[in-house]
Parts: structure tokens; C-alpha cells; sequence
């Protein structure tokens, strides 16, 4: 089994509030990254995908393919976006890196699976480089 | 839509910088020195490692968080940064019976996390030497 990681940047706008608390509450909890004028990131997303060499090519997949993957479904929706405001996915959940790391795996699990060959194994996101997070599906 | 309580893995990196020397009363002079090399120079040498420190469980759907940031700072702040960060290792007590090579700091900082994170599971410690070598530690 070879592990193949592709890498790509996006820098979108965000903040966490709940909703269903208080303003107090989500200050305190939150602390900056409540403000609600929103504040950003530039992102680093890591997409690992997991198979065997194919016999001719020696390619898991066509890394060419798979940055346009990237592109089309993560990319486009989030790359200089604000992402309470402009993703569907966080209209009601929070888009901490824990969360970001979920949907960016909802978005390229399908067609990933899709094409054959080989699984997606992992996404990783660094907020900053000295945070990150990653989802490796449930299982 | 994000479904509840999914298990996911938060990842925080924190800079220690400390000093070092490879030595073991263990081996004799000339072993010390074929075996560690220059890491034997008797006055020690120091880097600056990068801790980076996996914390995994499922992701609390009230903050879309699987740990508090600000905790584990606090935490990992308390137990590790403080502990080793421009002090030499030689002297601490987790080093008086054992070399602290980064493999056995690796070991180290995860003994001292693994009870006392302040929520999820702590999957993993990944401690950067230098740039070019890095060392991790997944419990036993």
C-alpha cells in the first residue's frame, strides 16, 4: 500500500459562535475567535490517498487529477470565502479545524471512492503551522 | 451537514529549546565517544525541538472542538514547555538513569500528557530533533 499526499492552500475567513449560547458564554469559550466581524487564516490542506501502484503507469492516481479534485470541491467553495457566511456545511456547525477537516473529507470522499484505485485515507488541515487537525473517516 | 460526535484529531506544535549531551556511564570513554559521536562532547549541545503533540476523540458538537485550545496550552505549557524548555536535560530526574536522546524524550513527554490532557486522547508525540529528524511516540 503507497500513501500519496497532495497539498494545497486556501485562505478563507471564519469565526466560532454557538448559536445557542450567550454572547458572554461564547467569549469566554471562544475568546478572539468569537469576534463576529470574522478574522482569517491562511490554510493548508493535506489530502492523503491510499492504494497500490498501477502496473503500467506506476501512478496510485494522477496526481494532476487529484489537485483538480482538490480544486473543484474544496477550493472553489471555501478559497477566499468567509466560511460561516459562504459553505453550507457551516451554517450550522462551527468552522473550527476539527469541523473544516470533516466537511473537506465529505467533499473529496465521494469522488475519490468514486474513481477507483484508491481510498482516501486522511485530510489534514493546518490553520496556522503550529495547528492542525485531521479526519481519517470513521471506521 | 456535520454529523455528531465524530472522532477526529487535533494537532498543536509547541518550541522547546534545551540542551543535551549523549553519555552513559554504561560504556566506556572511547564507547561513549564511537557510539554517540560529537552528541558526546562533554560540555553538551542543545536544539531547538518542536513538540508536536495528536490529540484525538470525537468532536464535541457544542464547539465543534475535540479539545480546548487554550487548555492544552495550558496543560502541555505547564507539564513539558516549563519543565524542559531552556533547561538541560541531563539534569532533570526523568534523565538521571537514562540518556536523553529524543527518542527517550519522545517517551518522556508522552508519560507526562497522557494522564493530564484536558480532554480527548493523546494519540501521539512527535518531537522534531532538527529540521532533518524527527522522533514519535504512540504510548506502549
Amino acid at each position: 500500500m503507497i500513501y500519496l499526499t497532495r497539498r494545497a492552500t486556501f485562505s478563507a475567513s471564519h469565526y466560532y459562535w454557538n448559536p445557542a449560547w450567550s454572547e458572554e458564554k461564547n467569549q469566554q469559550i471562544f475568546g478572539r475567535c468569537a469576534n463576529r466581524n470574522g478574522h482569517g487564516h491562511n490554510y493548508t490542506l493535506e489530502v492523503t490517498v491510499a492504494g497500490e501502484p498501477d502496473p503500467v503507469t506506476g501512478f496510485v492516481v494522477d496526481l494532476k487529477w487529484l489537485r483538480e479534485v482538490i480544486e473543484r470541491e474544496v477550493l472553489e467553495a471555501w478559497d477566499h470565502r468567509h466560511l460561516n457566511l459562504d459553505a453550507p456545511e457551516f451554517a450550522a456547525a462551527i468552522p473550527t479545524t476539527e469541523n473544516l477537516a470533516i466537511a473537506a473529507w465529505d467533499r473529496l470522499e465521494p469522488p475519490v471512492t468514486a474513481a477507483g484505485g484508491a481510498r482516501l485515507s486522511r485530510v489534514r488541515i493546518y490553520e496556522t503551522p503550529e495547528i492542525f487537525a485531521e479526519y481519517r473517516g470513521e471506521a | 451537514m456535520i454529523a455528531k460526535s465524530r472522532r477526529a484529531c487535533f494537532g498543536r506544535r509547541y518550541l522547546v529549546s534545551a540542551s543535551h549531551r549523549l553519555h552513559t556511564d554504561a560504556l566506556s570513554t572511547e564507547e561513549n565517544r564511537a557510539t554517540y559521536g560529537k552528541c558526546n562532547n562533554p560540555h553538551g549541545h542543545g536544539h531547538n525541538y518542536v513538540v508536536e503533540v495528536l490529540v484525538c476523540g470525537a468532536v464535541n458538537p457544542e464547539t465543534g472542538m475535540v479539545v480546548d485550545l487554550t487548555a492544552l496550552d495550558e496543560v502541555v505549557r505547564a507539564r513539558v514547555v516549563e519543565r524542559f524548555d531552556h533547561a538541560n536535560l541531563n539534569l532533570d530526574p526523568l534523565f538521571a538513569n537514562r540518556v536523553p536522546t529524543t527518542e527517550n524524550l519522545c517517551r518522556a513527554v508522552f508519560g507526562l500528557l497522557r494522564d493530564a490532557l484536558p480532554g480527548g486522547e493523546l494519540e501521539r508525540v512527535r518531537v522534531e530533533e532538527t529540521e532533518n529528524n524527527f522522533f514519535e511516540c504512540c504510548g506502549e
